[in-house]
């Protein structure tokens, strides 16, 4: 009785049954073999090897820098060699990606927002010590500063850091716990604030109260909150990298944005470093190097000037003067003495961003 | 309780009026129910297509067939082909186990099993990263080894795996409970091996939950965004699964690109749908009015039999 | 009889076995991981961790709108059900297909589409912002956001249940003169108790965990609209595993007592359904 209940339906099933386990099979041996093919790259021997692959984890924003460089690299590097290099990408939050690196994400070089994230690796043991001082300028190929977007025609009147202070006006900023991008934002106000009240640091942490005041929204991360300033129409004002307000212009519309140039901000300085215990077990290092150092050349200049980062060569600087205004810039080693120490007054638990949530 | 094992619709075609709400509340409960799938699904399902074809479908196919999304979708669909049938073996051997027996610790084991759901898919990402990350447990044993497991496929399908973790067993067991295991003593009364009770007794009672079951565990297996993005390294056209590309195209703010490679995946989603559909009505088809009558006079032998 | 017949059935050994080793494999050692790294705090810095305010607030928040969301899913989601199961209409079938997209939909995507159309500007959020009733960037928002995640877990649990229910109850239910209401609410609703149960249980468990969706339409407002799991990574952001984990781990064993004791009164409803 029990078979007859079951068996016209039954049979049905076996079929579908069976033919769902060859698809499954199928898949799960294709899976293995892609699987086992992610692991062959970027052998031992490198300089025998015909082609050797890269992976540069990095931050959100350098996206479009990365895709355009790791092109140009690549012909440069097989005009000088006759090696084929590809470089894999791997994009996220500054933090997360160093985090990532710690945990065993096998990246050749990173190239990160900030250079506390960097730390954080080279304190796992994955980087040598003084990794910072290996490439020039800090081991910042290019630098950027903190702008603001508004929306066209600039309604707010929005001039200065001190209007962003100003009741009714309506800030978008990422929270600076989550996003490097965030941090630098609160940097940079923080710096103008001292800078306008003579030092005096309880004046510039009811500026940032204040300021912090005037944000409905903490994004978690930087292009999120580009996003909720543009798509969502929230807000009056964004703070944003310079490389970032521009590609949102290009983006996302100039006729509906425009970019205000505050009168002092911050000098961002994202780092890059080769991944010693990478480089040395995949046997990459003479490449990953080189993909670095040729961030400084002339062409890796003009490729960040062309991703609107500020190059540091003073000669392509002088070509991409006019997208570039002439903003008074600090650098964080100037007011905050380094990240390390920023990150602990500012960011870390009950540090000073914490104290303006404290419920009173 | 016989388990009718006819098609929803074919029973409900038969509702005599008297077991039925008048024709106003019918309506009025249709009604909310629209109302209120609309506000909630439709609604954010249709600005989802808006987006996606807002420039065009050359955009939206081309977005589709481009060198990474491709690999996002090869990745995204073996990840699903390994994990599912795993938590569906789990799901019916669970399920076997909770329903047909009674054991201590019971209620233990089943709170266990749900409590996936209840993990954040950060933490569901991060216990991966903790046990097989460098720096984790088994981490120097990995790499003496040079045995990837996080921000490769295998951590991508484990953390997969724990998020669909308790779908199949969750589906079953309160229908298996309902269902109660009357008629597989009876079959093992007569002599039924354990196996042969499970595919002709069990089976055809639970097979529309059990459908269910993986569908529900394949939709989310496709669709698990946070657990997977802790563990794949998101390297492109490498470890990144269908909905980190997602993340990428809308981060580069190509939102057509991005909602038009989330379509796709709500319409994976459908495509399983059609063809639960298609097995409800080939089972329909067969099992018709004269079988039923069949397996009714079955039965009640077999009651007789008891 | 059913007491006596504990062993009457096959496969205790093998089933139980293999999902216990399955079980402990996938869900049990790793989650140990979260309590051991937790365990590397001492008891004070574990205390100062998850009885900060803000982390305290951050938890009633995550349980209050998973409530809330599990119990909208509840009411809605056997409305759902029955409405899919029990009537003919057209739309039906494309409406029973669209209740397993808020698990096919990446979170992330559900959470843009969502804040897209409940924010101030968007379609829905349009007709309520005259009201002086802001959805996105408030609790309410974060309700609709896991209203959505968790609808499948209601729906799709009572469904089946729905679907094997046998007519002769309400039949007989019928035949002995009660009214319509009273055979839906005396004999269906028991009947259909434990799985809704099981689903509202579920809504809420997810609801407690979930943060890609809920990122993009909460706003993040720190004390007021920031939720744990966020909290979790924000921790996680500054490389502190130990303060993660203990987030986490206060958040694990919440969520295990209140499926614990959701499961609890499930069997006993189903006790009571089989018995009756």
């Amino acid at each position: 009785m029990a078979e007859r209940q079951g068996s016209i339906g039954w049979q049905a099933w076996r079929r579908i049954g069976r033919k769902a386990g060859v698809v499954v099979l199928t898949a799960a041996l294709a899976a293995g073999l892609t699987a086992c093919g992610t692991d062959t790259g970027g052998g031992t021997a490198e300089g025998a090897k015909k082609s050797v692959e890269l992976l540069n984890v990095s931050y959100d924003p350098t996206r479009e820098l990365y895709a355009a460089y790791n092109q140009a690299f690549a012909s440069y590097w097989k005009e000088k060699t006759g090696q084929n290099v590809t470089v894999q990408q791997s994009h996220g939050g500054s933090g997360t990606q160093a985090r990532s690196v710690i945990d065993g994400l096998e990246a050749d070089v990173v190239t990160l927002a900030l250079a506390y994230d960097i730390d954080a690796i080279q304190g796992a043991g994955q980087l040598a010590q003084g990794w910072q001082s290996k490439l020039k300028d800090n081991s910042s190929p290019y630098t950027s500063t903190i702008v603001f977007l508004v929306r066209k025609g600039n309604p707010k009147g929005i001039r200065d850091w001190n209007d962003l202070v100003k009741p009714g006006v309506s800030v978008v900023t990422p929270n600076p716990k989550t996003s490097g991008g965030a941090r630098w934002n609160y940097l940079a106000a923080w710096g103008y604030a001292l800078k306008a009240n003579g030092n005096d640091e309880a004046k510039a942490k009811q500026f940032i109260e204040a300021l912090f005041k005037n944000v409905p929204v903490l994004d978690s991360g930087a292009r999120g909150a580009t996003t909720t300033f543009t798509e969502r129409s929230i807000g009056d004002v964004l703070l944003a990298w310079e490389n970032e307000a521009y590609l949102a212009l290009k983006e996302l519309g100039a006729d509906k944005l425009e970019i205000v140039n505050p009168s002092v901000s911050i000098l961002a300085e994202p780092p890059v470093a080769v991944v010693d215990k990478v480089v040395d077990k995949r046997g990459t290092r003479e490449v990953a190097q080189a993909y670095l150092e040729y961030l400084y050349t002339e062409e890796g200049q003009t490729i960040a000037a062309q991703n609107y980062y500020r190059p540091r060569l003073a000669s392509v600087a002088d070509k991409f003067a006019k997208q570039f205004p002439k903003i008074e810039l600090f650098t964080i080693d100037e007011v905050f003495g380094g990240w390390a120490k920023a990150q602990k007054t500012h960011f870390a638990e009950n540090g000073v961003f914490d104290q303006i949530y404290k419920p009173k | 309780m016989a388990s009718i094992a006819l098609g929803p619709a074919a029973e409900s075609r038969e509702t005599p009026a008297h077991l039925n709400e008048p024709a106003w509340v019918r309506v009025l409960l249709i009604g909310l129910a629209v109302l209120f799938l609309t506000l909630i699904l439709l609604v954010p399902l249709a600005a989802v297509f808006a987006e996606a074809f807002k420039k065009g479908a050359a955009v939206y196919l081309q977005s589709l067939t481009s060198k990474d999304a491709l690999a996002a979708i090869r990745l995204t669909l073996a990840v699903a082909a390994i994990a599912v049938p795993l938590n569906v073996l789990f799901g019916v051997s669970a399920a076997w186990a909770v329903t047909k027996f009674r054991f201590r610790g019971k209620q233990l084991f089943l709170t266990l099993t749900d409590l996936p759901f209840a993990v954040s898919p950060v933490i569901a990402g991060l216990v991966f990263i903790l046990l097989f990350g460098s720096r984790g447990w088994l981490g120097p044993f990995l790499a003496e080894h040079d045995l990837k497991i996080v921000f490769a496929l295998p951590g991508i399908v484990l953390s997969t795996l724990f998020v669909t973790f308790p779908f199949v067993a969750r589906e079953l067991i309160p229908l298996m409970e309902a269902q109660g295991k009357d008629e597989e003593e009876a079959a093992v009364s007569l002599g039924a091996g354990g196996w042969r009770v499970f595919f002709r007794v069990t089976l055809p009672g639970i097979k529309w939950g059990l459908l269910y079951g993986i569908i529900l565990c394949n939709a989310r297996a496709m669709g698990e965004f946070g657990a997977v993005s802790v563990v794949s390294g998101h390297i492109r056209g490498r470890t990144n699964t269908l909905p980190l590309h997602v993340e990428i195209l809308y981060n580069e703010y190509q939102f057509a690109a991005a909602f038009a490679a989330a379509s796709l995946l709500v319409l994976l989603a459908l495509v399983t749908l059609a063809v639960k559909s298609f097995v409800e009505w080939r089972h329909r088809r067969h099992a018709d009015a004269l079988a039923a009558r069949e397996r009714q006079g079955a039965l009640r032998e077999e009651a007789a039999w008891r | 009889m059913r007491n006596t017949s504990k062993r009457l059935l096959p496969g205790f050994g093998l089933t139980m076995g293999f999902s216990l080793l399955y079980l402990s494999l996938l869900v049990l050692i790793p989650l140990s991981a979260v309590f051991l790294k937790a365990a590397t705090l001492s008891w004070d810095q574990f205390w100062q961790t998850v009885l900060n305010p803000r982390v305290l607030a951050s938890f009633r928040l995550t349980f209050l709108t998973s409530l809330g969301a599990a119990a909208v899913n509840a009411v809605f989601g056997l409305l759902v059900a029955w409405v899919l199961v029990r009537y003919r209409f057209p739309g039906r079938r494309f409406l029973d297909g669209l209740i397993d997209i808020p698990f096919a939909l990446p979170t992330a995507v559900a959470g843009i589409a969502l804040t897209t159309l409940y924010a101030d500007s968007g379609w829905i959020g349009a007709l309520f912002a005259p009201l002086g009733i802001k959805l996105a960037y408030t609790p309410i928002g974060i309700t609709i956001a896991l209203v959505f995640i968790g609808l499948p877990f209601v729906v799709r649990t009572v469904q089946p249940v729905l679907q094997e229910l046998d007519h002769s109850f309400e039949e007989a239910s019928a035949c002995l003169g009660a009214s319509r209401t009273r055979t839906l609410w005396k004999v269906v609703l028991p009947e259909l108790l434990p799985a809704l149960l099981t689903g509202f249980a579920l809504a809420f468990a997810r609801g407690l965990g979930e943060y890609g969706s809920v990122v993009f339409i909460s706003g993040n407002m720190p004390m007021k609209t920031e939720i744990a799991p966020l909290l979790i990574m924000t921790k996680l952001e500054q490389f502190d595993y130990a303060g993660a984990t203990a987030i986490a781990a206060v958040l694990l064993v919440l969520s295990f007592l209140l499926l614990f004791v959701i499961n609890g009164l499930q069997r006993r409803a189903n006790r009571v359904q089989r018995q009756a």
